[in-house]
Parts: C-alpha cells; sequence; structure tokens
C-alpha cells in the first residue's frame, strides 16, 4: 500500500502592518507558497501570546512560523523586539524538551517582500516536511 | 542542625511582640510529623512557644504569604526569611505586591535544608522523629531499634545542594552572620540536558512530566506565580485540569508556567520541593535563567528592587531567535 504523503499544516502568524501585506504582494505578483500556509492576521508579531504557539501545534499544526516587521520598523515602535526576546525563549525552551527546532521560526517580511514572505514559506514548508508529523505536541482530543 | 536555634528564633519572636513593633509573626509551625512544617501566622507569644519550629525542615518559603498576610495586620507582621527567601522577597517588593511598610524582616542563617525524600530512601517508611544533633540527623522509624543516623550532607535539599547564596539581599535586623553569594553548579544539569539529542531530551521530559498529576501546587507555592487570575484557573481553556488524554497538557502547562515566570524566577526551588510527583520543575526554570543570562547578559532576579525583568526590556541588537540554535550548533 502506498503512503499517503504527508503534507505538513504551517500556520504563520503575520502582523499586519508588515508581513500580511507583504503576503498580499506576494499573492498579487503570483508568487507561489503552498495552499498549506495558513495565515493569521495579528495587528503585530507581539501579539501572538506563547500559548499561541502552543494551540497551533495542539490543533493539528506541524510547524509554526511569526512574520513581523524588520526590527526598528514596528508600526506600535518596540513590539517586535519584545516578540524577539520573548520567541528566542519559547523556542529555545521547546527545543529543551525535545521539539524538533526546525518546526518554529521568525522571520521578518516588510510589506515589499512578497518575493520574501514566497520563499520563506516555501522553505518553511519543505524544512517542516523532512519532519513529518508533529507527534511530539499533538493533542488526540484535537486529532 | 542550624546555627541559629529554634529558641533564639522564639525569643526574637516574643520581644519584638511584646515591644509592639510587631502584631504577629509569619514563620514555619509543626506539622503532624517532624518534616512537615508548615508556614503559620502566630498571633501571640503563646502560639509562638507551642508550635513554632526552626529545624531542617524550614524550606518553605515565607515572602509570598506576605501578600494576603502583610495587608490585613494592624502595625506590622514579623517574617523570618532565609538567604533565598530574601530573593523572592525583592522580587515580590518590584512587582508591588504588598507594602514594604508593613513587615518586619528578621534574616535568617541557613544550612541547608533537608529533603525528607532523601530521608525515607535511606531510613524507609514509618519515620517517628527526627532530632538534629551536629550535622547528623537522628532518625527513628517503626522498624529500626535504634536511630538511623544520617549526615544532613546527604540528604540536602537539590536547592541547597547547589546554594546559590547566603547571602541576604532584604532584612531589617540579622541573626548570627551574612554569608556569600555562592558559585554553583546549579546549572550542571540543565547543561546535560542540553548536550543531549532532542530525541532523549524528549523522553526524558515525557518521562518526567507525564507523572504530572497537575495538582498545580508547583504553581500554587511560587513566589512568581501571583496572578491573581491565573490561565490554568480558566475552566474555558481547556488545560485547567488533568484530562484523560495524552501528555500535551501537561508539556502546555509546564511551559506555560515556567515561561510566565521566566526573568523573575529567582530560583528558590519552592516548585521542586513541593511536587508530590517529584518533578525536577528546576530544571525548567534554570533553563530560561540560563538562557537568558547567556542572550541578555547576567540577570539575578530578586538581587535588588526595582530591577526590570529581562522579559519586559529589550535591546535593538539582541539576539535572533534562529542565532540561537546556529550559535548552538556551531559550538557543538
Ligand atoms: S502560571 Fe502564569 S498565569 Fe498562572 S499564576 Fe503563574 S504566572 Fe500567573
Ligand atoms: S506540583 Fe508536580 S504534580 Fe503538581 S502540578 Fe506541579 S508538576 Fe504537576
Ligand atoms: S507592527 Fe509589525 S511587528 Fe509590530
Amino acid at each position: 500500500m502506498q503512503m499517503k504523503e504527508h503534507k505538513p499544516l504551517i500556520v504563520a502568524f503575520c502582523c499586519n502592518w508588515c508581513s500580511y501585506a507583504g503576503a498580499d504582494l506576494a499573492g498579487n505578483n503570483r508568487l507561489n507558497y503552498p495552499a498549506e500556509v495558513k495565515v493569521i492576521r495579528v495587528p503585530c508579531s507581539c501579539r501572538v501570546n506563547p500559548m499561541f504557539v502552543l494551540r497551533a501545534f495542539q490543533r493539528g499544526a506541524d510547524g509554526v512560523i511569526i512574520c513581523g516587521c524588520h526590527p526598528g520598523d514596528c508600526h506600535y515602535v518596540s513590539g517586535n523586539y519584545y516578540t524577539r526576546r520573548r520567541m528566542a525563549m519559547l523556542f529555545s525552551m521547546l527545543d529543551y524538551l525535545g521539539i524538533e527546532k526546525e518546526r518554529t521560526r521568525i522571520e521578518w517580511v516588510s510589506a515589499a517582500e512578497g518575493a520574501k514572505f514566497a520563499a520563506t514559506m516555501n522553505d518553511f514548508v519543505e524544512t517542516v516536511a523532512k519532519l513529518g508529523e508533529n507527534k511530539r505536541l499533538e493533542d488526540l482530543r484535537c486529532k | 542542625m542550624q546555627v541559629i536555634t529554634r529558641e533564639q528564633l522564639i525569643e526574637k519572636a516574643v520581644s519584638l511582640l511584646a515591644a509592639n513593633t510587631v502584631s504577629c509573626v509569619l514563620g514555619w509551625s509543626r506539622g503532624e510529623f517532624d518534616y512537615d512544617v508548615s508556614p503559620a501566622v502566630f498571633r501571640s507569644e503563646e502560639e509562638v512557644r507551642r508550635n513554632f519550629v526552626w529545624n531542617d525542615f524550614c524550606g518553605a518559603n515565607m515572602s509570598k504569604y506576605l501578600i494576603s498576610k502583610a495587608s490585613g495586620v494592624d502595625g506590622k507582621i514579623l517574617v523570618f526569611l532565609k538567604p533565598c527567601d530574601t530573593y523572592s522577597f525583592n522580587q515580590l517588593l518590584t512587582e508591588h505586591k504588598f507594602d514594604r511598610e508593613k513587615v518586619y524582616v528578621v534574616a535568617v542563617p541557613c544550612d541547608g535544608m533537608a529533603d525528607f525524600r532523601l530521608i525515607k530512601k535511606v531510613c524507609g517508611e514509618g519515620i517517628i522523629s527526627i532530632d538534629s544533633e551536629d550535622a547528623i540527623l537522628k532518625v527513628k522509624t517503626l522498624y529500626s531499634d535504634s536511630p538511623i543516623s544520617v549526615p544532613l550532607t546527604d540528604v540536602l535539599a537539590e536547592r541547597c545542594k547547589n546554594c546559590k547564596s547566603k547571602k541576604h539581599v532584604a532584612y531589617d535586623e540579622l541573626l548570627g552572620e551574612d554569608g556569600n553569594v555562592l558559585e554553583s553548579g546549579r546549572f550542571d544539569e540543565v547543561k546535560k540536558l542540553e548536550a543531549m539529542t532532542a530525541e532523549e531530551r524528549f523522553e526524558f521530559w515525557q518521562n518526567e512530566l507525564s507523572r504530572c498529576i497537575r495538582c498545580n501546587a508547583c504553581r500554587d507555592v511560587c513566589p512568581a506565580c501571583t496572578c491573581e487570575k491565573c490561565v490554568f484557573n480558566n475552566p474555558s481553556s481547556g488545560v485547567e485540569n488533568k484530562a484523560a488524554a495524552n501528555s500535551f497538557e501537561e508539556k502546555l502547562f509546564h511551559i506555560i508556567r515556567a515561561f510566565h515566570v521566566a526573568g523573575r524566577c529567582t530560583d528558590c526551588g519552592e516548585c521542586s520541593r513541593v511536587c508530590p510527583q517529584n518533578i525536577p520543575l528546576h530544571l525548567l526554570n534554570r533553563k530560561f535563567i540560563k538562557d537568558i543570562n547567556e542572550f541578555y547578559g547576567e540577570y539575578q532576579a530578586g538581587e535588588e528592587i526595582g530591577l526590570r525583568a529581562p522579559l519586559t526590556d529589550y535591546t535593538t541588537e539582541d539576539i535572533e531567535p534562529c542565532e540561537i540554535f546556529h550559535r548552538r550548533d556551531t559550538d557543538a
């Protein structure tokens, strides 16, 4: 029997002002990125509570990526600086608990970087696909 | 054996009560057994003389109780603090959790506290009494004819073996002599884990965390966990107690609990002390402390009042999350 190819589910938290617009631009320019990337718009990257990341994994995500304005460009002045510290801590902790570190990522994507958005997502999907399904942070009740 | 004796502490408490410097005393009280000492408020000389204890089992950190106990008192409340407790005390003041003016702190030097679980490992169950002479514990049990001698150093609690400081960072009055900040091996275990493969780490934590019964004792005792409304009390969160599913909940609970206190945790070790399942929670907290030290500069929560916690701060030059792993991979 042939195994069905596993398509990774990716949750991408994108800040409204830069990365979400970047995703739009990628679309307008007809750049391809996999449909398995589910974009969730947040007002600012720092809106992403560590709980969101864990929840995404719980509900079946295989990888979580957070995209925000480049450092210095946050539309709420310093939000992404806090995001950077918080997520550095969280990702490091997840790695410490043995959750594959390739499943989490942060990327700064501006509104003008449609091509970077598409490239980032393609690369991330490919990386996560290699790891296969998220087993270490799953919740059977949500399957 | 502690350098300062129970009698000395009782006399101190009684004299402060008599002089009306304080109106009540927060300290350790006798429990059912010699080793289950618990926090209590004493309101009179008689209560102090009857139930106050100070022995090798006074691990409980009194600072958190000030949040609920300091506000209602007439005048001041006396609290006895060990060196590690004073860090929590400062951290709580930094977070404006109680009024410093309501508290009279007597600092007590500490020779390290015993972990009764380790004593049980040596002496077995059925402990009737534990006396200490010098640095030797004399343990009487139901099943041994004569008392079993155990050196205190053999049964020290983990946090005391790796004590970070014998120095008090806050007090109104000091009994005996103050110690120093120590070089401790408290990150050794964390480093060992870091050196493992992700697979091994996962196994390790799966084994530890799956024992969790979600009693929430670690959160309740934590001097950094002082939210009036805790996420883990929210019945619609789906993670407010243990469910008979797979282990996601324990992981979520432990990651979030440790994350919420990251940068504010003083490493007092109370969480690991109270865990009925003996889960090494300090290894989670210390991972955050170690990371913070490495990435954002050495930081000890509670060292001074008013320090800004690293996760409520930033610099424009902070390390990128991907850099952390890159750095580690190239170091390895
Ligand atoms: S676990 Fe988090 S929300 Fe709950 S009391 Fe502790 S810090 Fe507050
Ligand atoms: S004290 Fe131990 S068993 Fe209780 S919730 Fe905390 S880790 Fe779980
Ligand atoms: S507004 Fe884009 S990261 Fe803050």
